[in-house]
């Protein structure tokens, strides 16, 4: 499969009063053509900041890009121009966010914030835009699309807001939807549908997605290909299937065991003992040490890296290396 | 079966719509309409719904956070609505409630060894002397270090905090424990923790729980039976078991089969419903649930179904069953 988008080693830290935090720490990782990669972790593992990396929103005096290339379609989206950039997102990347509210203007009809992109990036006279915005509506399930279209965001619920994100990110055709937690807000009907609609959209356009979620069961529904990250790093990624049936780092299955699954009876839920590290006191170890139930020597003094391991599959962790276990 | 600890019986919550220069009533929202459940001693009672279904309400209606419209809960026999204010104040420390959010349920300024004790103070159950002692003992039962005592509330992370709000109702000894939502503000490691800590409190001090939840899955581990609350309505009351190998109604059906399951190579035959929560301000006629139902009938938009009972202690709403 030819990679769409390509990220090498890309780190993007923060600093603050306290010092510097390592949110993205040398990530790399592709997204094939008409692929869907979910990258999984908890509250600050830095899932989100990847995404916003690579829509270079990641911006003002406090966080960078420190290191690294983000390749779309061949080109380094770190070192266009602005206005280059400008042109590839929203025309060839488009995200989602978590909260439709509060990223739809609220004095504005739904309808002319469709239309927006669709003038800007494609160039479509109103009459033009107007019409691909009802389609557009129709496309994403929601009926009336013509009432819609004239309503303002408070009047909609939540999953039909979600909805007309995805109307207004798709709008332009992308090669890439970057979509940040988009049914976590959402109840499980809701989501059901909200995914259903993505799912249709994915099939029919062949476009790739990346989607971060921290819901394993909706990684085990959309993705082809899964990334683990903690603390800022993968930990651990491979294809849906084997990553879910042969899980290898011990994150990993703790994260799978840790989560209670319908028609699955356990007289007692699995834990991962402590919780996430500070991400200022993070020192040379495998930020995972602590809560480790495999813990060696070596994972106290040196981080382990990516490594294939089988099926695809990439790891870092020292168990699955045989220097280690001698030292 | 043994007594019922908490019985409630045809329970109705509706807050008023006002509008206009007077305030004048224009309308209610029915958040509890016509709610009836029964939780024995040592059990966990399972509450599922989606957001606007009424679970909160008839949680914080028990305990009489909210005045009753009608209907009446009986705790231990006693009827809580028409308790003086000083009797009420004193079965309180018996009834505690959970938040989903610890954070804003703590006051910023106060160190948590202090907001632990300070209802036992309250309530005269302690004399000052002994707070610091018991409320220790509170804390690592909950699994927080007794060095947390002078910790400030900003200082913890989500999971401690919510430990802190376990330690908080505890620490009254309370029989009966409401939890709204506790877990699902917390990642899923730190979920599984506190879930543990539920089961083994309960193990250890026998306590019996409501539990008020919107994950399927996090219900079926923890409840023992379990009821779906759709717009202020009891769809469908069964034990666990009952409830998730043989739903009746199709509500119930439809939110189980929503719930994505981390099974990859599971392909399953899924019931995607139709459309939006209506506004429990102007709820459908009949079922509330016709608008979504795929099954419904001509009668589903007339008459409203009653609560029966459709099995072994199952109970369910609706004309098909």
């Amino acid at each position: 499969m030819k990679s769409l988008l390509k990220i090498n080693n890309l780190s993007t830290h923060f600093h603050t009063e306290a010092g510097p935090i390592k949110a993205v720490n040398d990530v790399s990782f592709r997204i094939g053509e008409g692929e869907t990669v979910c990258i999984v972790g908890e509250s600050g593992c830095g899932k989100s900041i990847t995404a916003m990396s690579v829509m270079g929103l990641v911006e003002g005096p406090n966080g960078r890009v420190v290191n690294g290339q983000i390749l779309f379609d061949g080109k380094d989206l770190l070192q266009i121009g602005k206005e280059e950039l400008r042109r590839i997102r929203g025309n060839d990347i488009s995200i989602i966010f978590q909260e439709p509210m509060s990223s739809l203007n609220p004095v504005i009809t739904i309808g002319k914030q469709i239309m927006e992109p669709l003038m800007l990036h494609q160039r479509l006279n109103k009459k033009q835009a107007y019409a691909r915005t009802i389609e557009l509506i129709e496309l994403v399930g929601i009926p009336r699309a013509e009432q819609i279209a004239s309503s303002y965001p408070h009047e909609l619920s939540g999953g039909m807001l979600q909805r007309i994100m995805i109307a207004i990110a798709i709008s332009c055709g992308p090669k890439l939807l970057i979509a940040d937690e988009p049914t976590t807000a959402l109840d499980v009907t809701i989501q059901a549908q909200v995914l259903e609609t993505l799912r249709q959209i994915k099939e029919q356009s062949k476009m790739s997605m990346m989607l971060i979620t921290h819901d394993l069961g909706v990684v085990a529904e959309m993705a082809d290909y899964v990334i683990v990250m903690y603390a800022g790093k993968i930990v651990e990624q491979g294809g849906v299937v084997e990553l879910f049936e042969h899980p290898k780092h011990p994150y990993t299955r703790g994260l799978l065991k840790s989560k209670p699954v319908i028609g699955q009876r356990l007289e007692q839920l699995y834990s991962i003992p402590g919780q996430v590290p500070n991400p200022l006191e993070l020192v040379e170890s495998c930020y995972f040490h602590d809560r480790c139930e495999s813990c060696l020597p070596v994972c106290h003094t040196r981080q382990p890296q990516l490594k294939k391991s089988g099926d695809g599959q990439q790891v870092a962790c020292w168990l699955y290396e045989e220097e280690a276990q001698y030292e | 079966m043994s007594e019922a600890l908490l019985e409630v019986r045809h329970l109705k919550k509706y807050f008023p719509i006002t509008a206009g220069l007077l305030n004048r009533t224009v309308g209610h929202v029915k958040a509890v309409d016509n709610i009836s459940l029964t939780i024995r001693p040592g059990e966990t009672f399972g509450l599922v719904g989606e957001s606007g279904s009424g679970k909160s309400t008839v949680g914080r209606t028990i305990l009489r956070l909210h005045d009753k419209t009608d209907g009446e809960v009986r705790f231990k026999g006693i009827s809580v609505h028409d308790l003086s204010k000083t009797e009420m104040n004193k079965l309180r420390p018996q009834m505690q409630l959970i938040f989903q959010d610890p954070y804003s349920s703590l006051n910023p300024r106060i160190r948590i060894g202090d907001a632990i004790g300070e209802a036992l103070l309250d309530h005269g159950l302690a004399a000052k002397e002994d707070i610091p002692g018991y409320v220790m003992e509170v804390m690592e039962s909950c699994g927080l270090s007794a060095y947390h005592y002078n910790r400030f509330p900003h200082e913890f992370s989500g999971g401690q905090r919510q430990r802190i709000g376990i330690a908080r109702a505890l620490a009254l000894r309370p029989e009966f424990i409401i939890a709204d939502e506790p877990v699902s503000a917390l990642d899923v490691s730190i979920q599984a923790q506190i879930i543990n800590l539920f089961q083994k409190l309960q193990h250890t001090k026998g306590l019996t729980y409501l539990f008020i939840s919107h994950d399927l899955s996090v219900v079926e581990h923890l409840c023992n039976r379990i009821g779906v609350m759709y717009l202020g309505s009891m769809m469908e009351t069964a034990p666990r078991d009952e409830l998730f190998l043989r739903p009746l109604h199709p509500y119930t059906k439809a939110l189980l089969s929503a719930i994505p399951v981390p099974i990859p190579k599971l392909k399953r035959e899924r019931i995607v419903l139709k459309g939006d929560i209506p506004s429990p301000a102007n709820p459908p006629s009949g079922c509330k649930f016709h608008t979504r139902c795929p099954y419904a009938v001509a009668q589903c938009k007339e008459e409203t179904p009653e609560f029966r009972q459709a099995g072994n202690d199952h109970y369910v709403a609706c004309h098909l069953v």
